[in-house]
C-alpha cells in the first residue's frame, strides 16, 4: 500500500473513532456545552470536524501519492 | 383555493417542469439517463446525494424519533457522517472501474468483477425487493404531509396521484438529471424551512435552544442519553446500527448508481469531503421534535410532530410552504428510487437474465416502461395495502448492507473469490429474515442487520481463503 493511502486511512478511522467507540464514555447530558447536552455536542464536534479530517486526507494523499502513480496502478 | 394549497401544487408543478426541461437537449441513451452521461460536476453530485439522503423520512422520522424516543435519533447525524467518509475511500475506486468498464448499475459492477451472470440478477432482485418499500414509503409521506398542509383540502389518495404521475414525467424523459435539478429547488425550501421552524420554535416558546434543552434536562433528563425512551436501543444497539447503515448507505442500488455520474474521480474525493456538512439541517430538525417534546404531548404518532407543532405555532401559508418543501422532498428519492428500480428490471434483471443479446436502445426503451411499472406497484401498495411492506421497509437497510463485503472486497482484495461473495450473501440475508421475522431484533444488544453482516464478511473471506479442489 502506499505510504499517502495509509495515511489516509488512519485518519479516515479517526470518525469511526470518535462517533462510534468513543460514544460508550460520552454518552452524558451534563456537562451543557454551547447549550447542547454533551452527547449531542459530542456528536456534532465530530461531525463538523470531519470535513476537516477528510482535507487533511485529501492532500496528504495528493503529496504522497504522486499523479503518475495513480497512472501505473 | 386557500394560500397553502396554491404554494403546494405551484411548487410541485414548477419542479415537474424543470425536471422535464433538464433533460431536454440530452440525447437519452441508457449511459446518459442512468448515469447522467458521467458529466456531473461537484455541484451536481452533492444535490443528487443530498437527494438521496434526505427523504421523507428525515423530515418526519428525524423529528418523529427526537419526539418519541429522543437520544437514538442522533443516530442519523452519525451514520451519515461514517458513510462519507468510506465513501472518500470506496468510490473512487469504484468511479474508475465504471468509468473503464462503462458500468451502469450495481449488478453490473457483481457481473464485472465476479464474471456471473447469476450473481448480477441475484443482486438485482435483492435490491428492486429492498427499494419498492422505500419507495412506498416516499409516497404515503408525501400524501400524509399534503393532505395535513392543505388543511384536508388535498386527501392524500389524490395527492399521492398527482405528483407521481408528475414524477414519472421527468424521471421518464430526464432521467437521473432530472432529479439532480429537481433537487436544487428541493434543497432550497427544505433547508429554508427546516431553519426557519428548527430556529424558530425554539426560540418562540423557550427562548433559544440552549434554554429549551434545559427546560428537557430539568424535566427528563435521561430523554436525551441513550437509550432515551427506548429501551432497546442502548448505547450498543447504536453503535452497530450506525456501523450498518454507514456501510450500507452506499449499498443502496440508486445511491451506488449515482456514483457512476461524476465527471471525475477528484469530483467524489471534494464531494465527501463537503457532505457532512449537509447533516447540520437534521440537527435543526431534532430541534423541532424536541420542541415537541415538551409542547405537545402526547401526540399518538410521533411521526406527525413535526407539521403538528408547525400548524400550532405559523400561519396556513407558512404550513403550505413546509408541506411543498415536504412534497418535493419525497418526489426526488423517489424519482431516483424508481430510475434505478427500472434500470434494475430491464438491464439486470431481463437483459443479464433471460436476453444478454438485446439491444442497448431495447434496454433503454424497457427501461423506460419499467419506470410506470414500477411505480404503478409501488402507488397500488401505498393505495390498497399500505401496511404490506412495512416488514420488508425493516429489513431493507439490513439486506442491501449485506454487498459491502462483496463490494469492498472486490475492489481491494484480489483473493476473493465469487463462491465466497455468493455464500456470503446467501447467509447475511437469510440470517437477516431469521433475526427480524424471527423476534430475534436486537440480538445480544446488536442491531440484527450488524449481525448478520459480521457472518457474512467472515463468511465470504473464510470461503475465498479455500483452497479449490
Amino acid at each position: 500500500m502506499r505510504k499517502g493511502t495509509r495515511f489516509a486511512l488512519l485518519l479516515g478511522a479517526v470518525p469511526f473513532l470518535m462517533l462510534v467507540f468513543a460514544l460508550p464514555f460520552v454518552n452524558r447530558a451534563e456537562p451543557v456545552i454551547l447549550g447542547f447536552p454533551f452527547v449531542l455536542f459530542w456528536i456534532l464536534l465530530w461531525v463538523a470536524l470531519t470535513p476537516l479530517v477528510l482535507f487533511l486526507a485529501y492532500k496528504i494523499e495528493k503529496k504522497f501519492n504522486p499523479p503518475d502513480d495513480e497512472e501505473k496502478r | 383555493m386557500n394560500a397553502a394549497l396554491l404554494i403546494i401544487s405551484g411548487t410541485i408543478l414548477v419542479s415537474t417542469l424543470v425536471g422535464v426541461y433538464a433533460g431536454r437537449r440530452v440525447k437519452m441513451n441508457l449511459e446518459n439517463w442512468t448515469v447522467g452521461g458521467r458529466q456531473f460536476g461537484v455541484v451536481l453530485i452533492w444535490l443528487l446525494m443530498a437527494g438521496e439522503i434526505y427523504t421523507t423520512f428525515t423530515f418526519l422520522g428525524a423529528s418523529g424519533w427526537a419526539y418519541s424516543k429522543g437520544a437514538p435519533t442522533y443516530y442519523i447525524l452519525i451514520y451519515g457522517t461514517l458513510a462519507y467518509t468510506l465513501s472518500f475511500f470506496i468510490l473512487p475506486e469504484l468511479w474508475k472501474l465504471g468509468k473503464r468498464h462503462g458500468l451502469h448499475t450495481q449488478p453490473d459492477f457483481f457481473i464485472k468483477i465476479y464474471r456471473s451472470r447469476a450473481l448480477g440478477v441475484l443482486v438485482a432482485v435483492i435490491g428492486i425487493v429492498s427499494i419498492l418499500p422505500y419507495l412506498q414509503l416516499q409516497l404515503a409521506g408525501l400524501g400524509f404531509i399534503v393532505e395535513v398542509a392543505s388543511n384536508g383540502a388535498v386527501g392524500s389518495k389524490l395527492a399521492i396521484g398527482i405528483s407521481f404521475i408528475l414524477t414519472c414525467a421527468f424521471v421518464y424523459t430526464s432521467g437521473i438529471r432530472g432529479s439532480a435539478w429537481v433537487s436544487v429547488i428541493k434543497d432550497i425550501m427544505m433547508i429554508a424551512a427546516v431553519a426557519i421552524v428548527g430556529l424558530g420554535v425554539p426560540r418562540i416558546y423557550f427562548g433559544g435552544i440552549g434554554k429549551m434543552f434545559k427546560a428537557i434536562i430539568a424535566q427528563k433528563p435521561e430523554h436525551l442519553v441513550f437509550p432515551g425512551a427506548a429501551p432497546s436501543m442502548d448505547v450498543l444497539w447504536i453503535m452497530s446500527t450506525v456501523l450498518l447503515t454507514g456501510l450500507g448507505f452506499y449499498m443502496w442500488p440508486h445511491v451506488f448508481g449515482s456514483a457512476f455520474s461524476a465527471k471525475s474521480e477528484k469530483v467524489i474525493k471534494r464531494n465527501a469531503i463537503i457532505m457532512p456538512f449537509y447533516q447540520i439541517p437534521i440537527l435543526l430538525v431534532f430541534m423541532v421534535g424536541f420542541t415537541a417534546f415538551l409542547v405537545l404531548p402526547g401526540l399518538k404518532n410521533g411521526d406527525t410532530a413535526f407539521l403538528a407543532l408547525v400548524q400550532k405555532t405559523y400561519p396556513s401559508w407558512f404550513l403550505g410552504f413546509v408541506g411543498a418543501a415536504g412534497a418535493v422532498t419525497a418526489m426526488v428519492p423517489a424519482s431516483i428510487l424508481v430510475l434505478f428500480a427500472a434500470a434494475l428490471l430491464a438491464k439486470n434483471v431481463y437483459q443479464t437474465g433471460f436476453n444478454p443479446e438485446a439491444g442497448e436502445d431495447r434496454i433503454m426503451r424497457l427501461s423506460r416502461a419499467m419506470v410506470l411499472v414500477v411505480m404503478t406497484a409501488a402507488l397500488a401498495l401505498a393505495l390498497f395495502f399500505p401496511n404490506a411492506l412495512v416488514n420488508l421497509l425493516l429489513i431493507g437497510y439490513d439486506g442491501v448492507s449485506q454487498f459491502f463485503p462483496g463490494v469492498v472486497l472486490g475492489l481491494f482484495w484480489k483473493r476473493v473469490s465469487r463462491a465466497g461473495v455468493v455464500c456470503g450473501l446467501v447467509a447475511g440475508i437469510a440470517l437477516v429474515i431469521f433475526l427480524v421475522f424471527g423476534g430475534h431484533d436486537p440480538f445480544l444488544g446488536l442491531n440484527a442487520g450488524f449481525v448478520a453482516l459480521a457472518a457474512n464478511a467472515v463468511i465470504t473471506v473464510g470461503v475465498s481463503l479455500m483452497p479449490k479442489s
